[in-house]
């Protein structure tokens, strides 16, 4: 059947199975990878996107749920603002050097954007409950937690000198 | 003693006599580059480890596979400079989140007088003249034997000829044991541009008409003072090219880095904050006429597809083709999902595997009779000075423990998958693996093609750990493509991911121990199961004790066993430091001064435990029901000590804090260092909390995250990590080394706050 939704504001008609998971619908029909898959059954986070500006999983959420809604992935975050500037948390995923492998930070910027949307200064309490669904199996918790907070305004950036 | 510790010095490394390198007939392949290197605007200086150590000049044959944009000048083998002026670094290993393709450029960079801010880094193709044989001979020499049948290890058992034909090394293209920056980038990276800065100063001092000694370098620039003369590199580039390579080009002194030492944001990060990193499961993507693979291989080792019923399945939407593989059975669809979907519905049988009746407790207790059987003297000697034996007899007290480790997944985030294209004789692959070459050769093999007509695209790999040194997937995919007239893109579900890994071998591991009246350790009575990689892993020669003997007992695993982050020392550093705890609690001593005494004569090691302790406050007041746990392990040739601070006023231990501190010889990026010291104590402490692979009926029972548990962002402790550099020709590993000391800092804690003492990880199922 068809599909209508906007995707990174782009309006689309997309002819697949109702059933069938945003995730690879965005994946494989529309060709934008930045999503990831990682477990298949909503226990890892690496797939979320924003579906009208609430995080979700995208493997576990069928594209009949997002008919004539919005879904925002990691490749319209920035453009979601208007401007296709990084946000100020991908500025500070890159200050806090927040990635090593990097596969699960789509979702885990995904989750935090929608923290910040609804709560611009998070307590530790708060993004504990926000994020503890996105799993990085390389362990940059702190990190993330720090970059939440630098882009909340909360606490500063870390300072790169400038290299010779 | 410490096989990894002979990181030779690079001067003499260049200078060593060519070996008789029979390098693979270099094929111009198209190579993938990262979405981050534009086409032309590279600057990205390919450095191959051992410059001056293969006989020749390879650039002529590696031009076309890295520097064939417009007015790219290849240097050397690891040094391309664009008409732009920016430097490219062409490094040997692939990036898996270890930051060192980062770290490898800025050594480069710095011994290249480079503009930081405008150097790139590239991934060296999967090429034969592009090998980390400095990684291969620290493997290979210090026995990783190739003959041990069930052990996939670094190197893979059809590889054993490799060993003895030094131009067969080729197919040690790896990124493992924590050997990046300590073998590529010291022998290779920096050599390289040293060599690259000296073969433009040659190239200017010729144009100039000028003395060499006269040029001096600075941010991609040269400049000759008394002529007035400047010029960006780039403006020599194909004159340096066409120069000597220097057989003993001079590297800096440590007062001379400017970039080496310094903490500088890695240049791959920008690119996984967009969505625009390129991962395996992402390659080849928009190929035409590109289908999905689903797969689900025997379930038993050794047991094969006897028969399927797809009946149900090949009625279902989007169904192309259902292949019967023999030892998998694999679903093509228009879509991932839909081949899913249909993988689901296939019936299948299995023929009968002697691993058929294999469970947990029964492995177990082989492995305990195995050990009954080694008693106190048998099994394979594996370290033995003094008299262990005799000393315990004379001891004033004598402590006996016995520690039990479960099998370990890899669980990394990317689950296994594979794209391959195979069409007229040719195979393009796209995959996360950490030995390009083995895949490429295990691709060629699925395909029936040769390795030659191979490509492997370079694609960012979401996690390895390990997991990804078998070329046992793009077989699979390779074989999927050949039967199919597609591309195929594979992808392993998660379950599939958890229940076919090369796990982390289970292990018991048994001690006995002899305290004299002072309370001083004077024997060292040791037999375990596991086969040990690295050899060192269960020695403890850095603490002073005159009467050790550490053995092995030999015991069957019924599932595959592969390297996990750490290899053997995840084990071991749980094992030994139990046990010294153990001592020390028995001596009635505190357990870092009894620490302290036994590392009187190991003076790095007892400043990383002074470290540790001093930041962790150790010995101060803590809250009720608090307590801190201290270990010590090296491994990689780092050295870490680690203190954990847990809560037990709830129902199960919560980890507060871990306080670490490491002496890596020398740390050349101190922020990337850090995390990675962060990253194995997250992954340790996962494990131990957490984690057990478990085993009915020949089959691994546990299947996602659901039951193979993560540690989350709620119950991840706080991490402060101190640098110690404490032998700056010495360097030790990064990516390893922070996961030894962390499952036993924390049982260790565990037993100081609450008196329970924790022998069988992992740690929750004593809480249930």
């Amino acid at each position: 059947m068809t599909i209508n939704l906007t995707i990174n504001g782009k309006e689309e008609a997309i002819d697949a199975d109702p059933a069938m998971p945003i995730l690879w619908v965005v994946r494989e029909k529309l060709g934008l990878n930045g999503t990831k898959f990682g477990c298949g059954i909503a226990q890892c986070g690496a797939c979320t996107v924003h579906l009208d500006g609430n995080a979700v999983r995208s493997c576990s959420t069928p594209v009949s749920a997002a008919d004539g809604k919005a879904i925002t992935t990691i490749e319209g975050l920035a453009g979601s603002t208007g401007s296709d500037a990084l946000t100020p948390l991908q500025r500070a995923w890159i200050s806090e050097q927040v990635p090593q492998c990097g596969y699960c930070q789509s979702g885990q910027i995904m989750q935090a954007a929608a923290l910040l949307k609804d709560t611009p200064q998070p307590s530790d309490d708060q993004i504990d409950a926000a994020m503890k669904g996105n799993v990085c199996r390389c362990g940059m918790y702190g990190r993330i937690r720090k970059a939440i907070k630098v882009a909340a305004g909360m606490e500063q950036a870390s300072v790169w000198e400038e290299q010779a | 003693m410490n096989d990894m510790s002979d990181t030779p010095n690079p001067a003499d490394q260049v200078t060593q006599a060519p070996a008789e390198a029979k390098p693979e007939r270099s094929r111009a392949a198209k190579w993938s580059r990262r979405g981050f290197i534009g086409a032309g605007v590279i600057a990205g200086g390919a450095l191959v480890v051992g410059v001056g150590i293969r006989s020749g000049n390879p650039v002529s044959k590696l031009k076309p596979l890295v520097a064939s944009g417009e007015g790219e000048a290849l240097v050397n083998a690891w040094v391309k400079i664009g008409a732009d002026n920016v430097i490219t670094a062409i490094v040997p290993h692939c990036e898996m989140g270890q930051g060192a393709n980062s770290t490898l450029a800025q050594m480069l960079a710095d011994e290249m007088d480079a503009d930081w801010e405008r150097v790139a880094v590239m991934e060296a193709p999967a090429d034969g003249n592009y090998v980390s044989q400095h990684a291969a001979r620290m493997f290979v020499a210090p026995g990783t034997l190739p003959d041990k049948p069930n052990q996939v290890g670094f190197m893979e058992p059809t590889y054993d000829g490799l060993f003895q034909q030094i131009g067969k090394l080729a197919d040690a293209y790896i990124t493992g044991g924590s050997s990046s920056v300590r073998s590529t980038g010291q022998n290779g990276m920096r050599v390289a541009g040293a060599a690259a800065r000296e073969m433009l100063i040659a190239a200017a001092a010729d144009a100039w008409d000028v003395p060499a000694s006269e040029i001096t370098t600075a941010n991609s620039t040269l400049t000759h003072e008394a002529t007035d003369n400047s010029a960006p590199y780039a403006e020599f580039a194909e004159a340096a090219a066409k120069q000597d390579l220097p057989r003993a080009p001079v590297i800096k002194a440590a007062d001379q880095f400017k970039l080496m030492g310094k903490p500088v944001p890695r240049k791959d990060i920008p690119l996984k904050v967009d969505g625009s990193a390129v991962f395996g499961i992402d390659g080849g993507s928009d190929l035409p006429g590109l289908r999905y693979a689903a797969v689900k291989a025997a379930p038993v080792v050794g047991a094969t597809v006897a028969s399927m019923d797809a009946s149900a399945a090949k009625e279902m939407p989007g169904v192309l083709q259902i292949l019967n593989m023999g030892d998998f059975v694999a679903v093509v669809a228009d879509s991932y999902w839909q081949a899913n979907q249909a993988l689901a519905a296939i019936e299948t049988t299995y023929s009968k595997s002697e691993n058929d009746t294999a469970n947990t407790e029964t492995m177990f207790a082989s492995f305990t009779q195995a050990l009954d059987d080694a008693g106190t003297s048998g099994g394979t000697e594996k370290a033995s000075y003094g008299d262990a034996a005799g000393a315990i007899e004379d001891a004033a007290k004598t402590v006996t423990a016995e520690y039990k480790v479960p099998y370990l997944a890899h669980a990394a985030m990317e689950p296994i998958n594979c794209t391959a294209w195979v069409r007229d004789g040719k195979c393009d692959i796209w995959t996360s693996t950490q030995v390009p070459l083995m895949a490429r050769k295990g691709a060629a093999e699925g395909a029936g093609v040769s390795a030659d007509d191979v490509t492997m695209h370079s694609v960012f790999l979401g996690g390895g750990f390990g997991r990804r040194l078998t070329p046992e997937y793009s077989n699979q995919a390779a074989r999927i493509a050949k039967a199919t007239s597609y591309p195929v893109k594979m992808i392993w579900s998660r379950e599939e991911d958890t229940a076919q890994d090369f796990y982390r071998p289970a292990d018991i591991s048994r001690f006995s121990g002899g305290l004299d009246e002072a309370g001083k350790c004077v024997s060292w009575n040791n037999v375990h199961c596991s086969d040990d990689e690295p050899g060192e892993a269960p020695l403890v020669e850095f603490y002073d004790i005159p009467n050790v003997l550490v053995r092995g007992a030999e015991v069957h695993n019924p599932l595959r066993l592969g390297a996990w982050r750490s290899v053997a020392h995840s084990q071991h550093g749980f094992f030994i430091e139990s046990f010294v705890d153990e001592l020390a609690h028995e001596a009635a001593r505190d357990p870092v001064e009894f620490r302290r005494e036994l590392l009187a004569k190991s003076p790095r090691y007892l400043a990383v435990l002074e470290g540790a302790a001093k930041m962790s406050n150790w010995g101060s007041d803590l809250p009720e029901g608090h307590g801190r746990g201290i270990a010590i392990a090296r491994s990689f040739n780092s050295i870490v000590a680690e203190v954990a601070e847990v809560d037990m006023t709830g129902n199960s231990p919560r980890i507060v804090k871990v306080h670490c501190c490491a002496d890596a010889g020398f740390v050349m990026n101190p922020d990337g260092f850090t995390a990675q010291m962060e990253s194995g104590i997250i992954y340790g402490l996962t494990a131990a909390m957490y984690d057990e692979i478990t085993i009915k009926d020949g089959r691994v029972e546990q299947s996602n995250f659901h039951d193979y548990r993560m540690m989350r962002m709620d119950d991840a402790p706080e991490i402060a990590v101190q640098i110690i550099n404490g032998a700056p020709n010495d360097l030790g590993g990064a990516g390893e080394p922070g996961l030894p000391p962390a499952a036993p800092a924390l049982t260790n804690a565990i037993f100081a706050a609450s008196g329970k003492r924790i022998r069988e990880l992992p740690v929750v199922k004593h809480f249930a």
